[in-house]
């Protein structure tokens, strides 16, 4: 499948306390009012505007800080197709692959706001067609990739009854 | 091939050897929770269908970030998680017990235990030599049923410190250093592993600060070598027991090497917005910076001994008119020390507020947000935007020395002169 949609750029350093601040712990219990405040003390703009298939696209160590998951679950929810970054978190980057929302590696300064992102997932391709460049990326590990498409770790438990590390 | 401590435990616990870069499936001898990560994860153990947890003794919920609740909605998912561990038969540490890592470290890290923890500082448990990493509330949601997770082994970076520390200078102002030099992603996916003469001789509350904050660098998590000052801490909480050795090969294989010499460091400053924009307390930037709140407490220098230390400079002082001094105390246990040794007294007369033990100010949710403009010296371990509560604020992190005496002068201050 293929997903389009706009890039949201943001800087290095992208925090689960600018994704998802502190000051709104009480709506954990309330994502889709949590998700109303995705990203806004990065970028009050993305929330209100962001549209089904659209990207973030960060710069460097994108999602580091708490290991708070409702980052990544309030990301996916504003119908993100992916994060794109040049680096990630560890935490973060493994948030988004548990609650099936892609995250992809590439050289994200070839990518202005703006842009008009095609990802192909399966292929590994990621085409800037304002731009018309495209990066290759890839695979994760075995587990990831199975974790991903089958929809996220709760699905994947579901599926195989244990965590296995080979298909 | 020699093996790192990483390589050892992450082996030990998948039943088989492994090498840095490997994938593994591994039991796990402790996962916990708090209150801000733990009802997503309770909510997901259900939709997994799991009914009973594998080893609910090794299981932990606490009760620190918003403690006591600082909201309705907050106080409701409190009553979810005592429910969950009534339930289940798993430990439950409630308001008045204080910031999870730090009972872990009182009451549960074990060398060569495997942790993982859905907050990211659980990385402090591996001053004891053991593996602790921080995780989402899935991930530790399947330890928690389960008893097991999945990890990439990583690659070690073996920190070697040599030199003595100067008088006022602490471990926090060591690892603030190391993130300066390395950056807040300098040690991505990797372990830290904290070698050399001057680690080997610091205390142990002082090597919770290192592996504490080994995530600010990025890292899976930061780990020490056990030895008797582990066994002496584990003894002073009554569990000489769990003591055992661990130390990494003499030819562990590492993938870089950083060496420090400690006795050139001085006091060190982050400044807002990321924990790698340090600069020495001598440099220009920390002159007259002014300061509206000062916090001492957290998982990184909540201890008793922080306590001592900034009680020590403030007794008999007054807290500058203009400047808040706001105090948490880690822990249950630190609080009561604090108060019997008199240390409580000294931050009251001082002017300070002391708020009963848990993650305070830290989270930014209650006891000690920030207004408009205003800037914070904390011992926080983080300072990133809006971590306070208020984007529209500067934190600044330092040792429990720079802040005590800083409440003093209204403005980041050299302890070195003063104690």
């Amino acid at each position: 499948m293929i997903q389009k949609g706009r890039a949201w750029k943001f800087n290095d350093n992208i925090s689960t306390d600018l994704i998802a601040p502190g000051r709104y712990a009480h709506l954990r219990s309330n994502l889709p009012e949590l998700a109303k405040h995705t990203l806004e003390d990065a970028r009050a703009d993305f929330a209100p505007n962001v549209k089904k298939g659209d990207f973030v696209v960060g710069s460097r160590n994108f999602g580091l800080g708490s290991s708070r998951e409702h980052a990544a679950i309030i990301i996916k929810m504003c119908g993100t197709s992916a994060v794109i970054a040049k680096s990630f978190a560890r935490i973060f980057f493994r948030n988004c692959i548990n609650i099936g929302l892609p995250v992809i590696e590439v050289d994200t300064d070839k990518i202005d706001d703006g842009d008009i992102l095609e990802l192909d997932l399966q292929k590994g391709v990621l085409l800037n067609t304002t731009k018309g460049t495209s990066f290759t990326f890839p695979p994760l590990p075995t587990i990831m990739t199975a974790i991903l498409s089958e929809g996220g770790m709760v699905e994947y438990l579901k599926n195989h009854g244990d965590l296995v590390l080979k298909a | 091939m020699g093996k790192t401590m990483v390589e050892k435990i992450i082996g030990k616990h998948a039943g088989k050897e492994v090498v840095a870069g490997e994938l593994a499936i591994v039991d796990v001898d402790l996962a916990y929770v708090q209150d801000w990560t733990g009802p997503l994860a309770i909510s997901q153990i259900r939709e997994m269908g799991f009914k009973e947890l594998k080893r609910p003794e090794r299981v932990a919920i606490f009760i620190d970030h918003s403690s006591p609740s600082s909201a309705k909605e907050i106080a409701t998912s409190h009553i979810g998680l005592r429910e969950f561990a009534r339930n289940t038969g798993c430990k439950l540490f409630d308001v008045g017990s204080g910031v999870c890592h730090v009972i872990v470290a009182e009451k549960l890290a074990r060398p060569w235990d495997l942790i993982i923890g859905a907050d990211s500082h659980t990385c402090m448990g591996g001053a004891f030599g053991a593996l602790a990493t921080g995780m989402g509330s899935t991930d530790v949601a399947v330890a928690i049923a389960f008893g097991k997770t999945w990890l990439k082994v990583p690659a070690a970076v073996k920190v070697e410190v040599k030199g003595k520390l100067q008088k006022g200078v602490y471990a926090k102002d060591l690892m603030l250093y190391l993130i300066g030099k390395i950056g807040a992603d300098g040690a991505s996916y990797k372990s830290l592993e904290f070698v050399g003469e001057t680690t080997e001789n610091l205390p142990m509350h002082e090597r919770l600060v290192l592996t504490n904050m080994a995530i600010e660098a990025g890292a899976k998590c930061g780990i020490f070598p056990s030895d008797i000052k582990t066994k002496a801490y584990l003894a002073e909480y009554g569990r000489e027991g769990d003591y055992k050795e661990i130390a990494p090969d003499p030819d562990a294989v590492y993938e870089r090497k950083i060496e420090i010499d400690a006795s050139m460091l001085e006091p060190i400053i982050a400044f807002p917005h990321t924990v790698d924009n340090v600069r020495a307390i001598s440099h220009p930037d920390c002159a007259d910076v002014s300061i509206d709140q000062i916090y001492i407490g957290t998982c990184t220098n909540g201890r008793f001994e922080d306590l001592k230390v900034a009680a020590d400079i403030l007794k008999g002082r007054h807290v500058k008119e203009g400047t808040r001094l706001v105090i948490t105390p880690g822990s249950k246990d630190i609080y009561q020390k604090a108060m019997r040794a008199g240390l409580l007294d000294i931050f009251v007369e001082a002017g300070g507020a002391v708020n009963s033990p848990g993650c305070g100010a830290c989270p930014g949710a209650q006891t000690g947000i920030l207004g408009d403009g205003e800037k914070c010296l904390s011992t926080m371990n983080r300072n990133f935007k809006g971590r306070m509560g208020n984007p529209n604020s500067f934190i600044y992190l330092a040792s429990p020395a720079v802040c005590a005496i800083s409440a003093i002068t209204g403005k980041i201050t050299d302890p070195r002169r003063f104690i």
